[in-house]
């Protein structure tokens, strides 16, 4: 389970430069639960990501894991417990390393590392196994270094890194926005599959309303470092991507006039 | 052959310089200059072990391990106090000229006079093949310390490059090429990169201190300005190595680089005997460094303006 509560990060405090990303940011996760973050380029989605990834350390609030508070662990700390594929798609892999090896690396993901080999045999037979799990001809390119991949192939084998070990949580962070629409597709179905049959508490950041509408049973929609919508249960099964859509729309809308009227508006219609 | 001899010696010694530079230049791809200062400090230290009576085999170790501390030291610079990576070497690297001078006493120390080992395996070999003044090596004639050395010095690096080859597949050598190779993603792994760059460069600089240890009982004496210029020089090894074996593959890279620095004494020995100023030596380094480094890009940039100029001249003959 993820708790959120009250989270605040603020960019360069103090200066013309100054981004309030997120102001008191809360929701919480129930395991097995799949939700998506919309919202409009700047809104906080992925700051929020990394709130909860430890890229940095927030300026209040907290984060708590599975019954841990979080708050203060670092980037690698939480890793331990928490798998990610990022945007880029050449983030999430070492491109001079091999397929095995890099998946080997994944395997040790919370354990020791020490002097035992890497690559044993048996790791091997496993590796090959889930590769050939993805259908995508993988298994047979366990000695190519991964620089040689193409981008989706290269997702689709950060994503099985990330799931290696059932992770207390998996992030996705726009991870098909980089990739042309068929692997895009491919991998998208792969997370599908991949998250179902391990029942992944996974939190989605997305700007695909059709992968938004389709995939999870939740719709958190931000907006200038705020939830401004949290949709799930039969709420999110009516919804369509022109919905939501209509909905970024009204908030463009609102933000073209002063705060002011904005608000002496919402009272007097809504 | 004498010249041949010596020059192969020296190659071996220096390779191990030429692996450490590998470490931290090719895995790391972190510009450690710490290799002048703490190639010193492995000469300066195992001297000072050695005239303080200790055993040659402890007194290497320690050299080694002094190394290690230098190269540690460089790193927690750069990673916990944020220090750009190549002022954290240029830091560590002043601080050693003075701490070199502390450990030696004054600037050059001579072993002459007490056991080294180098010294020890001329004994060693004394008893397995006879206590002869020259010996004959393929029709050649031999010293009997240089053959010593050689042998000895031969089955040390052959150890250690298996050894470094064998470490990298371990899976603490596997996070630590994957920290070179991207950071964000042993992060995202769980483990911390900055604490396997830290030891990276300990590594690095242990086996580049081991290499200032060797020297300094090879020739017998030590001095605060052996390491000057080391950097360039196990660079420049590592980078024959590379064009040699043509292959990125790292097992073969760490062979490379060992033959790269047998070759570039070789150069060097020729080159000092066809009347080269041994003055000019380290300026004719860093000029051949830098043709190496810039070599490959201008040998690119002509082939794909010949190219060009031949698509030019074909579209031109069909009239286009």
């Amino acid at each position: 389970m993820l708790r959120v509560s009250e989270v605040v990060k603020t960019f360069y405090p103090g200066t013309p430069n100054e981004v309030r990303s997120l102001r008191g940011v809360s929701f919480t996760m129930e395991p097995g639960s799949f939700t998506n973050v919309i919202g409009t380029n700047g809104s906080g989605k992925s700051t929020m990501l990394n709130a909860v990834a430890g890229v940095f350390l927030v300026d209040s609030g907290r984060v708590e894991l599975a019954g841990d508070d979080i708050t203060g662990w670092t980037e690698h700390q939480r890793a331990r417990r928490i798998g990610r594929v990022f945007q880029n798609p050449f983030s999430g892999s070492a491109p001079t390393m091999t397929v095995a090896e890099n998946l080997a690396l994944a395997a040790r993901r919370g354990m020791s590392r020490g002097l035992g080999w890497s690559l044993s045999t048996t790791l091997r037979g496993q590796i090959a196994e889930r590769l050939r799990s993805l259908k995508m001809g993988l298994e047979d390119r366990l000695d190519n270094p991964i620089g040689n991949l193409s981008g989706g192939q290269r997702q689709a084998i950060t994503l099985l890194m990330a799931t290696w070990h059932k992770p207390d949580l998996l992030l996705l962070d726009e991870h098909t926005a980089a990739l042309d629409p068929r692997s895009a597709d491919q991998v998208i179905r792969l997370t599908h599959e991949i998250v179902a049959q391990d029942r992944l508490t996974t939190l989605m950041v997305t700007h695909s309303m059709q992968q938004a509408v389709h995939l999870g049973d939740r719709i958190l929609m931000m907006h200038k470092g705020e939830f401004v919508a949290d949709l799930s249960g039969s709420q999110k099964a009516r919804l369509r991507p022109e919905d939501l859509l209509s909905r970024f729309d009204e908030l463009r809308r609102r933000d073209q006039l002063t705060p002011a009227v904005g608000d002496m508006l919402e009272k007097l219609y809504v | 052959m004498l010249l041949l001899i010596s020059a192969l010696n020296f190659g071996l010694v220096f390779a191990l310089l030429g692996l450490g530079v590998y470490i931290s230049f090719r895995i790391f791809h972190f510009a450690d200059i710490t290799a002048d200062g703490s190639f010193a400090l492995g000469g300066a230290a195992t001297t000072a072990m050695l005239i303080s009576g200790w055993s040659p085999l402890l007194s290497t170790l320690g050299g080694f391990l002094a190394g290690m501390l230098a190269g540690s030291s460089t790193g927690i610079l750069h990673t916990t106090f944020k220090i750009h990576g190549l002022l954290s070497g240029i830091l560590v690297t002043t601080a050693l000229y003075s701490i070199n001078l502390r450990v030696l006493g004054r600037s050059n120390v001579s072993l002459t006079d007490s056991p080294t080992l180098s010294k020890s395996w001329a004994e060693l070999s004394k008893i397995c093949f006879g206590d002869q003044q020259r010996h004959n090596l393929f029709g050649w004639m031999v010293g009997a310390q240089d053959l010593a050395n050689l042998l000895f010095l031969t089955i040390l690096v052959v150890f250690l490059g298996i050894g470094l080859f064998a470490f990298l597949k371990t899976n603490l050598g596997a996070a630590m090429r994957a920290a070179g190779d991207n950071a964000q993603m042993i992060r995202a792994l769980g483990a911390s990169d900055k604490v396997l760059l830290i030891f990276g460069l300990a590594l690095a600089n242990g086996l580049i201190a081991l290499s200032g240890s060797l020297l300094a009982q090879c020739q017998e004496f030590a001095d605060v300005q052996m390491g000057i210029g080391m950097v360039v020089w196990g660079l420049a090894s590592v980078i024959i190595g590379e064009s040699l074996v043509g292959s990125s593959r790292f097992g073969v890279l760490i062979a490379g680089t060992v033959i790269g620095s047998i070759l570039f004494r070789m150069m060097i020995a020729i080159a000092l005997r066809c009347g080269l100023n041994p003055n000019d030596l380290k300026l004719i380094t860093a000029v051949f460094v830098f043709l190496a480094l810039v070599a490959p890009r201008w040998l690119k940039a002509l082939k794909l303006k010949f190219n060009s100029d031949a698509v030019g001249e074909a579209d031109h003959a069909q009239g286009l």
